[in-house]
């Protein structure tokens, strides 16, 4: 990229409130059109792979589940999978079918906050408002059946931690699910067919199904791509064996396509809740273990943005020798910057927005003066300022 | 380079014997695989891998980096969705001199994560297009590394 056309960077970020990895997008523009993207994260590292590595087994359960605040059972899960994958523990069939049933409940309240903050972040607040409506419902459900809207603590190397009342709580979730089916499918359908969204999202931040596989992306991004890749089908965890899933793809690429990926995953899981009811079997949640082994154990979960991986390595003491933990965001944002060029910078919320990284705001605004490589850094207000009198503020400070 | 794409997971790991003649398979079992391959035959499986990556629904996952006391290991974790399969190969690093090569300009998806590594554990990917400070904060010193659990 030659230097002399950067005549202006915009970064956005660092610090999206909403969102659990804070990130710096370094927009480098050309009048509207964005020529470049330079990404920096690490700017909430909180160093959560260097405190497993002086935890318990059983306190780094907790400490994943803190990664994310919406896909909070999916670290837990992944981590579980990973410590059974290294002590070759089978895991009973009905703590199998709990996991099943908290991830899918899960997947349909972080997938409806999406879709929601995607519309919000295009400026269509009628339909965030919907979405969020159906999500209450799911949330309060996940509450009377764990005890938290978020973090519900259910999982613990073996199984899980609590039983659910199936006698008292399927009527009530199957109740919910009927609710919430059709409005969800119909607002999808609005989605689907509106000209405002179709102008802002048909089109736009395209990812070629080649760029999907060069830059290794996971999740819905990679399925609105046309790539059918879901772990929940390739390497079946949990109950999705029995249960099947549908894997939904889109062939586009562009923001639409990954955000009906999405609402059409809702009403999969769905149905995928209303099979995993009917066949919940009875017996033990927990699988007993003694001692845990010297050994090494990957695990893999198919988060509501991807697929999660986990690697645990076990000295045979309690506390893992090493943990690492990829989050499906990590994987996903090197390929904003093939989606991002060539479009304009208003484009540039929703386009990050379309991989679910909750987007919020604008923080700072700095301006480099090419010629004498000068950099200012102004607050909002102090933009503002500068836009409204319309004084080029390189020339003022 | 062209190669034939393997239809199951026992020519999979023949392809790979083959190619890389790796110096240890481990198959944990069918859906987890360990190949320690020398370090510097990691440019050559990175490329094998890449020409997989569509016939196979494959990608690179993600790497880990473990200290080992006495050396490091790099751990790439590829994904075979076909074979719903975890494949890692396993480079070790002697700890006085912590380099590899860099594969971020075969596969796309191994920058971050090697600047991820070279921050954290402190290893050195030679030929990596930008190496630059990925997660710790610009004014972190140089030379101290995190993760790692043996000085």
């Amino acid at each position: 990229m030659p230097e002399e056309r950067h005549t202006v960077m915009i970064p956005l970020g660092p610090y999206h409130p909403a969102y659990k990895e804070p990130e710096m997008f370094k927009l480098y523009v050309d009048g509207e059109e964005i020529v470049d993207v330079k990404i920096r994260i690490g700017f909430q590292h909180r160093g959560i792979e260097y405190l497993a590595q002086r935890m318990t087994v059983q306190q780094i359960v907790f400490l994943v589940e803190r990664i994310c605040g919406i896909c909070s059972t999916s670290h837990p899960t992944c981590f579980c999978q990973a410590v059974e994958d290294a002590m070759k523990l089978e895991v009973p069939d009905r703590a199998r079918y709990i996991r099943t049933l908290i991830g899918e409940l899960e997947r349909i309240h972080s997938h409806l906050l999406w879709a929601g903050v995607a519309l919000h972040l295009i400026g269509y607040d009628t339909l965030f408002m919907y979405f969020w409506r159906y999500r209450e419902p799911v949330c309060e459900l996940l509450e009377e059946l764990t005890g938290n809207r978020q973090h519900y603590a259910m999982l613990c190397p073996g199984g899980v931690r609590r039983d659910i009342d199936l006698k008292k709580m399927k009527p009530k979730i199957l109740k919910v699910m009927r609710e919430i089916k059709e409005p969800i499918a119909k607002i999808g359908d609005a989605v689907a067919g509106d000209k405002l969204v179709k102008a802002r999202m048909r089109g736009v931040g395209v990812l070629t199904r080649q760029d999907a596989i060069k830059y290794c992306t996971v999740g819905p991004t990679a399925r609105g791509s046309g790539l059918k890749i879901d772990v929940r089908v390739d390497e079946p965890y949990a109950a999705y064996k029995e249960l099947g899933v549908d894997v939904k793809v889109m062939t586009e690429g562009d923001v639409l396509a990954k955000t009906l990926v999405r609402v059409l995953e809702i009403i999969e899981s769905i149905e995928i809740i209303e099979r995993c009811l009917d066949a919940i079997p009875n017996g033990p949640i927990r699988a007993e273990f003694d001692e845990y082994p010297v050994a090494e154990g990957v695990g893999k979960y198919e988060a509501p943005r991807g697929e999660d991986i986990h690697y645990v390595k076990l000295n045979g003491t309690t506390v893992p020798e090493r943990v690492k933990v990829r989050a499906p965001t990590y994987a996903n944002i090197p390929s904003l910057v093939p989606q991002l060029i060539g479009y304009s910078i208003a484009d540039a919320p929703i386009i990050i927005g379309s991989i679910d990284p909750c987007f919020s705001c604008t923080e700072r605004v700095s301006i480099i003066d090419v010629k004498e490589g000068r950099t200012i850094v102004l607050t909002m207000d102090e933009f503002n300022q500068f836009s409204r009198k319309r004084k080029n503020p390189l020339k003022v400070r | 380079m062209s190669v034939k794409v393997p239809s199951n997971l026992d020519e999979l790991l023949k392809l790979i014997e083959e190619e890389l003649k790796p110096i240890k398979v481990d198959i944990k079992s069918d859906k987890r695989v360990y190949v320690e391959i020398r370090k510097e035959d990691i440019r050559k499986a990175a490329k094998l891998f890449l020409d997989l990556f569509e016939p196979l629904r494959a990608r690179l996952s993600t790497a880990s980096a473990v200290d080992c006391r006495d050396h490091f290991e790099v751990l790439y974790h590829f994904t075979f969705s076909q074979f719903g399969l975890v494949l890692t190969l396993r480079c070790k690093i002697p700890r006085y001199k912590p380099e590899i090569d860099s594969i971020a300009d075969i596969i796309y998806g191994a920058s971050f994560i090697e600047r991820e590594m070279h921050d954290l554990m402190g290893i050195v990917f030679k030929g990596h297009p930008n190496l630059e400070r990925l997660i710790l904060p610009d004014d972190w010193p140089e030379g101290v590394y995190p993760l790692r659990r043996y000085g």
